[in-house]
């Protein structure tokens, strides 16, 4: 099987960067997997899960909010943050997702509930992403 | 004499006591950079990466109509100057003010966000219109500010307020060196030698789910990134001039201390010898 790189940056770190066989992410119009020799594209990333093949295992990793850039042998992720599963703090993310919840219910303004509503996002794909296998580094 | 001495003697005092709160001070940027440095080398691969890909993006976007990349008319411009809160950097922040002045060619139609309340104060006080100030987030640059007057600015912009937005602040090229710069960061336009280049190797990018879309996101997403790149190298250079300044001010403060206590010491050998030959011409006159 035919390898490709990828390079997933955010602004804290250089999240990951090696060679793989399949990366799937979520994109705004539905999840999608790349593999080598995809044809050269650019799509914005929503909040959720991403999927990496590597010599033949899976890992995972939630990602919010960035773009993937597929150019030709070269596929780069750029997101706001990019977490493995065992560095999730889940107590926390349960918390977020609470205030989150919260915060839909008062029905305030629109820009509100669609800030409750990314926080509500992201603090969910945390807690289902720290729920999978953990990762070697 | 006497007298003269209590005086050097008090200066010396004074002096030593200015020179431990600049070694303090010193130490405590030392630190300080030290942290800002290693946050400039972590997001500078994502920086240059945005930065980089969005070139790449807008040079393979010919035909593509959009508000962002499109040059209008300049009438209004939009400054966003990044400064400290505290002074005692050596010239960090008039350097970075001064420059931005320069640039604004006329005032009228100049806005500006200022991030530092060293900028807020040197251009409130010379009238210019400020219309978004940010303050206490100097030393601590975080992402969430910085998407804060990105938002700002895009919204300016959208709303026709202004036509272009610049970025003033102080690139950071290493621990003695820096330099105020002028980054343009609307409209998105190449200039002729880079689209020259890129003319040659166009890939064709597919835009999911279309180019306006995209670009819809990616734009104000590269501008909040550039922002924030350019606070971590404004933290950076300022901790970094403060240091110098500071032990540049150590480094007088001990000159200084050297040569009052020479001074010290010749005042103190003058009234000896004076006693002496006092006491000798006193004992002289007895015989």
């Amino acid at each position: 099987m035919n390898k490709v790189k990828l390079q997933i940056l955010t602004p804290e770190k250089n999240f990951f960067e090696g060679e793989v066989q399949l990366v799937v992410v979520k994109g705004v119009e539905g999840s999608m997997g790349i593999m080598y020799d995809h044809e050269p594209f650019v799509t914005p990333l929503g909040i959720g899960p991403i999927k990496i093949l590597q010599d033949n295992r899976i890992k995972h990793a939630a990602i919010s909010q960035g773009y993937v850039e597929v150019m030709e042998e070269k596929i780069v992720i750029l997101a706001d943050t990019a977490e493995w599963p065992e560095d999730i703090d889940i107590s926390r993310a349960e918390e977020a997702k609470k205030r989150a919840e919260k915060r839909l219910s008062k029905k305030e303004n629109h820009i509100e509930l669609l800030k409750a509503e990314i926080a509500l996002k992201k603090a969910i794909n945390r807690i289902n992403v720290a729920k999978m296998p953990a990762n070697h580094k | 004499m006497g007298q003269n001495m209590n005086d050097i003697k008090r200066r010396i005092k004074s002096v030593t006591s200015t020179k431990q709160i600049t070694k303090a001070m010193e130490l405590v940027a030392t630190a300080k950079l030290k942290r800002a440095r290693k946050k400039l080398e972590q997001s500078k691969p994502y920086y240059n990466k945005i930065y980089e890909s969005i070139r790449e993006i807008v040079a393979n976007s010919k035909g593509i109509k959009h508000e962002f990349i499109e040059k209008r008319e300049i009438k209004n411009s939009l400054y966003i100057v990044l400064t400290g809160d505290r002074g005692l950097a050596g010239g960090y922040n008039s350097n970075v003010c001064k420059l931005a002045e320069n640039t604004i060619q006329d005032k009228s139609k100049a806005k500006l966000i200022t991030i530092g309340s060293k900028g807020r104060a040197y251009f409130a006080k010379r009238g210019f219109n400020i219309a978004y100030e940010m303050t206490g987030v100097s030393e601590t640059p975080e992402l969430v500010n910085a998407q804060v007057v990105g938002e700002k600015a895009v919204e300016m912009y959208k709303a026709g307020e202004i036509d272009e937005v610049k970025l003033v602040f102080t690139e950071f090229i290493s621990t003695i060196n820096y330099k105020p710069m002028v980054l343009d960061l609307l409209p998105l336009a190449l200039d002729d030698e880079e689209e020259d280049k890129k003319a040659e190797d166009v890939i064709i990018f597919r835009y999911e789910p279309s180019p306006e879309s995209v670009l819809n996101y990616l734009i104000p997403k590269y501008i909040a990134s550039v922002i924030y790149g350019a606070t971590i190298e404004a933290s950076a250079s300022e901790q970094g001039s403060r240091r110098v300044a500071m032990e540049n001010a150590t480094d007088n403060a001990e000159d200084m201390i050297d040569e009052l206590d020479l001074m010290y010491n010749r005042a103190r050998q003058a009234s000896i010898t004076q006693e002496i030959t006092e006491i000798v011409s006193g004992a002289d006159a007895l015989e």
